[in-house]
């Protein structure tokens, strides 16, 4: 008798295991041949408006922070670079703007003479919104973001982003701010440690660790400005830092790159269509 | 002996008439069968050819079939799901959202079109974020 429900209890097992395998094997057969994972590219519209625009002026950048990296020139020079390969608009080739000086220059004038001179040129003259607070001073050095913050004004003189469009045959103007300022910090981090066992297998455990690390933070904002009227049509800005164990020599140059290569695909997709890859699945 | 059984006159007409009955429901429900079958083959042969062509790399032709296999099968959550994804290939984020929507509507228990979504919504969501002034 116990010999007969066990067989009866083997039977059933091995019938279930069998339905199973069946039913394992169906699906695995049904989504196999039901899938089929394809590469595409989503457009992405950009964000502004360039078609009255053929060509576009990397005019100069209000720069701070460390004296490492000329950040005017490297700025300038890069996203020329950029929008030479991946937008449609012609780059017009000029010396970068020193901004910070025009803005030193726009603020004496400003000072020294609240009534528009006639003697100066459109270049230090400022508009009547700028007029209300030209007696703000601004500091010469600019080592954070509230030193860079009475330069914004410059982007609102219309006339003189007038004077420069005009100069170039109203082209797209862009310009900003750029601040690169190095940054340490200390903490606790989480970092991956290896660990060998009695038996030499080695395995990786996060282990929190104090550590002092330093690197540089990137600060730049775009302001897009129409070369015909002289107004701002757009700003962009972004934020980013990277930070290194103490003892790693990681150049400014490099981290400046490393910082702008996470935030120039945004600029990018301000004036240009951008693709984005990835892959999706397709059924049948 | 072997064993027989014998009806009478009128229990062979009725067992004839329940046979006949039988078999007319059955032609009845042969001739419903392969309608629906026929429209669901044809949305499936659509879909297959769409796919086909996607993967060399002709999508607008792709979403001229996937669109003729939601017209003939509108429950067809595959192809609604093609379709979004080729509607998304082209740049047509709006009529790839409504896609998707409609697939996962039809099928909500399906990881891939889920998957797909989720992906899509992500480039979607960068690609309507408001202008920084």
């Amino acid at each position: 008798m116990t010999g007969r429900s066990s067989r009866k209890r083997n039977s059933t097992g091995v019938a279930l295991a069998l339905a199973g395998a069946l039913v394992a094997a169906a699906l695995a057969a049904a989504c196999g041949s039901e899938m089929y994972e394809v590469p595409v590219e989503t457009p992405i519209p950009a964000k502004l408006d360039i078609t009255p625009f053929q060509r576009v002026l990397v005019a100069g950048f209000v720069t701070g922070g460390t004296e490492d990296v000329d950040t005017n020139q490297e700025t300038v020079r890069l996203l020329r670079s950029q929008l030479r390969t991946k937008s449609e608009l012609r780059v017009i080739d000029a010396d970068p703007l020193q901004l910070v000086e025009v803005a030193q220059e726009q603020n004496k004038a400003a000072t020294a003479t609240p009534e528009p001179a006639a003697a100066e040129g459109p270049s230090v003259r400022s508009t009547s919104a700028q007029d209300s607070s030209a007696a703000t001073v601004l500091p010469p050095k600019i080592k954070d973001e509230k030193d860079l913050e009475p330069y914004d004004r410059l982007f609102a003189n219309t006339a003189y982003w007038k004077r420069i469009g005009e100069e170039y045959q109203n082209p797209l103007i862009v310009t900003g701010s750029v601040l690169f300022v190095p940054r340490t910090s200390s903490g606790l981090v989480t970092r991956e440690t290896e660990v060998y066992d009695g038996l030499g297998r080695r395995s990786v455990i996060p282990q929190r660790v104090y550590m002092e690390r330093k690197g540089f933070m990137l600060r730049p904002k775009f302001v897009f400005i129409d070369g015909r009227t002289g107004a701002t049509i757009s700003s962009l800005q972004r934020r980013e830092e990277a930070l290194y164990n103490v003892q790693n020599e990681t150049p400014a140059l490099s981290t400046y790159f490393e910082l702008m290569d996470r935030i120039v695909p945004d600029f990018l997709g301000t004036l240009s269509t951008q693709k984005i890859k990835g892959t999706r699945v397709l059924l049948k | 002996m072997p064993c027989s059984v014998r009806y009478s006159g009128s229990e062979v007409l009725m067992q004839r008439s329940k046979l006949s009955l039988a078999l007319v429901s059955v032609i009845v429900a042969g001739m419903a069968v392969p309608l629906l079958a026929d429209t669901r083959t044809d949305a499936r042969e659509q879909v297959e050819f769409g796919i086909n062509v996607a993967q060399r790399g002709l999508w607008r032709e792709a979403i001229y079939r996937w669109e003729k296999a939601t017209e003939l099968d509108p429950k067809y959550a595959a192809a609604f799901n093609d379709l979004a994804i080729a509607y998304e290939h082209e740049g047509q984020l709006d009529k790839a959202r409504k896609a998707y929507e409609k697939a996962i509507a039809l099928d909500p228990n399906n990881a891939n079109i889920r998957q797909n979504y989720d992906l899509f919504k992500e480039i979607n969501d960068r690609a309507v974020q408001p202008k920084e002034k």
